[in-house]
């Protein structure tokens, strides 16, 4: 099997296999782009009734299309029947939520439970009826790039790639309302008119991933990557990349896997290498991830052993903490035998002056800054808060009796 | 010298934002009621009243934020919609959410996303006004730091550098000094001092009851309706404070710790 993935993801694994791992890849990245505008709108779940919406859509769409006689497998038009049920249960949801005192989340789980077992139903019944050709409808609850066509392909990219245009035209009024919907309306974007454009392009990504993820995870492809991108970055333009970059990577993967191993439903390979890789950025992304939130710990930490040192070593008073004492000699502000040196008093000096302008700081402007409150002042500081924090110090060291010091 | 006698030489005033019979409300309850105001343009005015007295929810339904259940708006003279390029909004800071990826120079550019358009591209143009609006509000130093990482003050200062990136005439700000420190207060009146004097037209909804004598030259004092309107050296006074707030001590109107000024005549 090792072989066979190999060549898969090296595009040798046939011409229906590779044009399934591009088209999977494209929807893959129209998927994280769309999602992270979603993620920051906090809007996530949504899209889950919405998958789950789809179901029912496709049942009546089979129907309808055998009963007019042929095999009702006919993709465009079981994709048509899957956006009009997503926007049925999408109005649902927004109904109970404007016209009754449910809460959003109870809406969503009411009408994704109804939708999906109506689907349930409806695929049952048709399993009995004995029209058209069901084989393979299952197909689009955890999804298949195993049995995909060329035709197939090409809708799923042409999906893939007008959500991707439409986003890009968008970009500028969904990002402004994701952070401050109210400013929005102000400044005269129609914001309900923006809101409504997203839930389309969730659509339109939820329907055309279908048939690659399964309408019961194609949610994740929505959410993870996002979420993944966003340990990595706190720029919106690099997210998007990065939150792409990782939903393409992911449905490659995921349609590779597939080739080399058919009886794998693809859906649920795509969403576990999606979050392998949310996973990984967890750990190891530099800023946001765990790794180094705890570095920055550790370093914080030295940082008040080092200045609560030099502090001592101001005052003259003795220190006893072992890490204390080794981050000063580490320094060569000690020496070995316990003397202070001459760049240690230096230095004693200077943590002094800073300790005075970190507590007048803190004084002053109590609503801080996050980050350390042992970073240098201009880091935490504007301009004219650094002079009021000089001015507060001066008039401080002015005001004490004659060698107070 | 007040600014109430030369505005009697003056007439007639000039009226940036105008309501009329403005009514406000959230599930049956009016939190405005039948509201005429007007702001004159040119002049800095505070919007005063108690907790829940409706002064954000006056802006926000003034900007079509919220629905009006009924009412008119003219922004100088003309429809809302003809003057809405006109005015800029400084929403209340909590109102979002700072974890936002996005740096600081990210969010004073969506002041220009309007004149920018969808196709748009950002030139040096762009860049300079951006520049020129941290630089107004001493933020400068701090265009590529993400937003999360600032202060209270420091987000508020962003939130007015958005605004003045607009180049509006009209600023409509919410609680401008909410949770900020003595810096940035002292920063943030100073522009809008800045503006005011450069003939544009300042309506901040405002709680510091000590402060407005000083920093203000107009007041709509309101508890739901309307309590009194006009300079503040006319109507900022004891028995129109004590209307607004209910029959309660003037010292304790403050809880910041400052003192009723007596209104100067």
């Amino acid at each position: 099997m090792i072989g066979a993935l190999g060549s898969a993801l090296m595009f040798q694994a046939g011409y229906n296999a590779a044009i399934a791992a591009l088209g999977s890849a494209l929807f893959g990245a129209a998927a994280g782009a769309v999602g992270t505008f979603l993620f920051l709108r906090k809007r996530s779940l949504v899209s889950d009734a919405l998958a789950h919406a789809t179901l029912p859509g496709i049942a009546l769409a089979f129907l309808v299309m055998a009963f007019l006689g042929g095999s009702g497998r006919w993709l465009p038009g079981l994709l048509a029947g899957a956006a009009l049920a997503a926007i049925t249960g999408l109005f649902a949801v927004s109904w109970l939520t404007h016209h009754t005192r449910l809460s959003e989340d109870a809406a969503i789980g009411a009408v994704l439970s109804a939708f999906f077992g109506l689907g349930v139903v409806v695929l049952s019944l048709i399993q009995t009826l004995s029209v058209g050709e069901p084989a393979g409808l299952d197909g689009f609850l955890l999804g298949s790039t195993a049995g995909m066509v060329r035709s197939d392909v090409v809708t799923i990219a042409a999906g893939a790639v007008v959500s991707l245009i439409v986003l890009f035209l968008a970009r500028r009024p969904l990002a402004l309302i994701a952070f401050d919907a109210g400013y929005g309306e102000a400044r005269g974007y129609r914001v309900r008119g923006y809101d409504i454009l997203l839930m389309g392009l969730v659509t339109a990504i939820t329907v055309t991933g279908l048939k690659i993820v399964g309408l019961v995870l194609v949610v994740a492809l929505l959410i993870i990557p996002p979420a993944m991108a966003r340990f990595w970055t706190d720029r919106l333009g690099v997210m998007l990349a990065v939150s792409a970059a990782g939903g393409a990577l992911s449905g490659y993967g995921g349609a590779a896997f597939s080739a080399a191993a058919p009886d794998l439903p693809t859906g649920p390979v795509i969403v576990l290498l999606a979050f392998v890789l949310f996973f990984v950025s967890m750990l190891a992304a530099p800023r946001r991830g765990i790794l180094a939130r705890a570095l920055k710990a550790r370093r914080f930490e030295l940082a008040v052993h080092r200045r609560q040192g030099l502090l001592a070593l101001s005052h003259d008073e003795p220190i006893y903490d072992r890490l204390t004492l080794k981050v000063l000699r580490r320094a060569g502000f000690v020496r070995g035998d316990g003397v202070v040196t001459a760049e240690g008093l230096v230095a004693a000096q200077a943590a002094r002056d800073d300790e005075i302008r970190r507590i007048t700081g803190e004084r002053l402007f109590p609503q801080a800054a996050s980050g350390s409150v042992l970073d240098p002042l201009d880091v935490r500081y504007t301009p004219d808060e650094i002079a009021a924090i000089e001015r507060a110090v001066s008039e401080r060291t002015l005001g004490q009796p004659e060698g107070a010091a | 010298m007040t600014v109430g006698s030369s505005e009697a030489m003056n007439a007639p005033l000039r009226i940036a934002l105008s309501l009329r019979g403005m009514t406000v409300a959230y599930d049956g309850k009016p939190a405005v009621f039948s509201l005429d105001a007007d702001f004159v343009a040119g002049r800095m005015t505070a919007i005063v009243g108690p907790n829940g007295a409706g002064k954000s929810t006056l802006l926000k339904a003034a900007l079509g934020i919220v629905p009006r259940v009924s009412g008119e708006v003219s922004v100088f003279g003309g429809t809302f919609e003809e003057g809405r390029h006109r005015i800029a909004y400084v929403p209340q800071r909590a109102s979002v959410d700072w974890d936002f990826p996005a740096s600081v120079a990210d969010v004073v550019t969506m002041g220009l996303y309007r004149g920018l358009g969808l196709l748009g591209r950002m030139r040096t143009e762009h860049r300079r006004r951006v520049g020129d609006a941290l630089e107004r509000v001493g933020m400068q130093g701090f265009a590529g730091r993400q937003i999360g990482q600032l202060s209270g003050g420091q987000q508020q200062r962003v939130f007015l550098a958005r605004a003045l990136a607009e180049n509006a005439e009209l600023y409509l700000l919410d609680e401008p000094f909410a949770g900020v420190d003595a810096a940035t207060e002292a920063a943030i009146t100073e522009v809008l001092k800045g503006l005011r004097d450069e003939g544009r037209t300042v309506v901040a909804v405002h709680h510091d009851l000590s402060s407005v004598a000083e920093t203000f030259d107009r007041v709509l004092l309101l508890n739901t309706e309307k309590v009194a309107e006009g300079p503040v050296s006319d109507v900022f006074t004891e028995a129109a404070i004590h209307k607004a707030y209910g029959a309660r001590g003037g010292v304790a109107l403050n809880p910041i710790g400052g003192v009723v000024r007596a209104p100067e005549t």
